[in-house]
């Protein structure tokens, strides 16, 4: 009888956990480590702040700034779904003028880096927001929001045509200094996601943030109507990961040279992991925050732990490495 | 007074009439709790579908428990989360977040609090009601609900209120009707000084428009539907007049619960009144089109 040893392929000796290089680049903009809020589900990072140190994690990504003072839809604005939520908040928020003013200046404060999240109803209004946000500095990164209606068209989503989504990355792109990126925020509720990715790249965006939110409707079998105000909502949590991972896969792989920014259900590190193996080179956590808030930093310590045991030295390693052959 | 989020253990789990009493061992979230202020609670375990954290207001609190300090806060199993709630078991693990919002303000003379309660709206009231008494305050207490095993408190009530008005909605025990029935005489025979209450949202709206015609003030502490607790979702908003005197959508959980009851816009809950700071603005009219529109134009402008 031999004695047999057991390689397994592909999973190397674990390295310890402290010593993995968690940092990575979104376009120009360095990250000590991938993993950031999600737009809409941390506020400004204040709140979060209370429960975890937001200069710990890679970035703070802001609700989305608007020019004017918004009160958002009418209650009610949330229904829970299985392992998701429908949302439906409209918006709300102080406008850039208070952002700029009191919340950007604290994130900056805190040592944080501040990616931040602009949304318009026309292709001027985004390139004021980036003209106003360039003007005040501070801003490590912009994430255009082109999941709102376009004002000018009838009110069609800019992230569900090419070329509208086009035009409001160049109007930012153009209004934005040049080391600082501009991420365009994609709706995974399109035919072709990387038609529409290819159209934002060429317009000058620097990466693309995936996925927002699904669109979808609950009914409230009591009144027998929707239960959303707004009767249509975003649906948000671990019931799109899938998609969501699909998109960043579809996307990396058609331009695997194009930065990603990840997001879409992730509650652990291993969702984070996968997503990174599909193609983001950071990560967004979103609703998670709201049944964990001090979730991304547990996200960032579990993807450690993980890449650690798996043998990785950088994470950059691990980005993309699922399109590889086995 | 900032919150954190602990890994707390269940304690007890007693059934109230028709409610369940959940005390938690959460240490940093006793503590620092003030009458009011609620916590939140992750339901169905680590690997839950629900996502939502639920909100609790909090009924009792021990700084210095044999374990540390434990918190107990009532719920009414409504669905599958409060349903698992109440399937925990003592020494279970429990995600506890608090405490969170603002609480109740307290007076700063002894005075004569009128304290009204619908369902289990009436647990936060009893540790109001001892921090009032510390303070050298009469309590009178009107709590009511749809049915007598749905009155929550009402011996403790008793105990500690120099009077004590019952209502429910089927005449099971006490007055038959709604809560805020017997408040006007109270507050008259009281001569009460301010008024606290906690319930649904009509009666906090009932509530509030009494004793604003009977001009005492009064705090609610409303049970909004929320997602975070935290204050980064906003789901939870209302119109809330603030001291400008502008409307605008706040948050229950971080600008309330507890508001000032005149300052609620009652009847605009579930809208964005127009003039509300940030209103969506109403669609321009449209412009008649034609010759005879035109004219009829000029004329509607003429006798404008």
């Amino acid at each position: 009888m031999s004695t047999t040893l057991t390689v397994r392929v592909g999973t190397p000796a674990a390295t310890p956990a402290s010593t993995v290089d968690m940092s990575t680049t979104l376009g120009r903009f360095e990250l000590p480590n991938p993993v950031l809020t999600a737009s809409g589900c941390a506020g400004a990072g204040r709140e979060l702040n209370q429960f975890f140190d937001v200069a710990q994690i890679g970035g703070v990504v802001t609700k989305s700034i608007m020019l004017r003072p918004r009160s958002g839809r009418p209650t009610a604005r949330m229904a829970e779904t299985p392992s998701g939520m429908l949302n439906s908040i409209g918006l709300q928020g102080p406008g850039i003028d208070v952002f700029l003013e009191k919340d950007l200046p604290w994130l900056v404060e805190q040592g944080a880096r501040a990616v931040v999240s602009i949304a318009g109803g026309s292709v001027e209004e985004f390139g004021k927001l980036a003209t106003r946000i360039r003007d005040a500095g501070g801003a490590s990164m912009i994430e255009v929001n082109i999941s709102c209606p376009n004002v000018e068209d009838r009110g069609q989503v800019f992230a569900c045509d090419p070329r509208a989504a086009a035009n409001v990355v160049q109007a930012v792109r153009r209004a934005t200094r040049a080391e600082v990126p501009v991420f365009a925020k994609l709706s995974p509720d399109v035919t072709d996601i990387v038609a529409i990715a290819r159209s934002c790249v060429d317009a000058g965006a620097d990466g693309l943030s995936m996925t927002n939110t699904l669109l979808g409707i609950v009914i409230d079998t009591d009144t027998m109507r929707p239960v959303l105000a707004g009767v249509t909502g975003g649906l948000s949590g671990p019931a799109i990961r899938p998609v969501a991972l699909r998109c960043v896969w579809q996307v990396h792989q058609a331009m695997p040279e194009v930065p990603i920014l990840g997001m879409g259900g992730i509650r652990t590190g291993l969702d984070a992991l996968q997503f990174a193996l599909a193609g983001a080179s950071a990560v967004s956590v979103g609703t998670e925050t709201f049944h964990d808030p001090s979730a991304p930093m547990r996200v960032l310590r579990e993807l450690t732990k993980a890449l650690a045991d798996r043998g990785f030295e950088r994470f950059s390693d691990a980005v993309g490495l699922a399109h590889q052959p086995r | 007074m900032t919150p954190v989020q602990v890994t707390g253990e269940v304690l007890s789990l007693r059934r109230i009439g028709a409610y369940n009493a959940m005390t938690v061992v959460a240490p940093g979230v006793a503590e620092s709790a003030k009458p009011g202020q609620f916590v939140t609670v992750a339901v169905g375990g680590p690997d839950t579908s629900m996502l939502m954290r639920r909100p609790f207001s909090i009924y009792q609190v021990r700084e210095r428990g044999v374990y540390g300090g434990t918190v107990e806060f009532v719920f009414s199993v409504e669905g599958r989360g409060t349903r698992w709630l109440a399937h925990m078991q003592p020494h279970e693990p429990i995600d506890i977040v608090g405490p969170l919002g603002k609480p109740f303000a307290l007076p700063r003379e002894p005075a004569t609090c009128v304290l009204v309660g619908g369902g289990y709206g009436s647990a936060p009231l009893f540790p109001l009601a001892d921090a009032l008494r510390e303070r050298g305050c009469r309590i009178d207490f009107v709590i009511g609900a749809a049915t007598e095993e749905r009155l929550f408190g009402a011996l403790d009530a008793k105990r500690i209120s120099a009077t004590l008005s019952v209502t429910t909605d089927d005449g099971s025990v006490g007055l038959r009707g709604r809560v805020s029935d017997p408040l006007p005489e109270v507050l008259a025979t009281t001569k009460a000084d301010v008024v606290y209450a906690c319930g649904p949202m009509p009666m906090l709206r009932a509530v509030s428009r009494i004793a604003e015609e009977a001009g005492i003030p009064c705090q609610i502490a409303v049970e909004e539907m929320m997602a975070c607790g935290v204050g980064v979702c906003m789901t939870c908003v209302l119109p809330v007049v603030g001291d400008d005197g502008e409307t605008r959508m706040v948050r229950s959980c971080v600008d309330g619960p507890v508001f000032h009851g005149e300052r609620v816009r009652f009847d605009d809950i579930g809208t964005i009144p127009a003039d509300a700071v940030g209103a969506p603005e109403p669609p321009p009219e449209p412009k008649p089109v034609g010759k005879r529109a035109a004219k009829a134009q000029q004329v509607a402008e003429a006798v404008r």
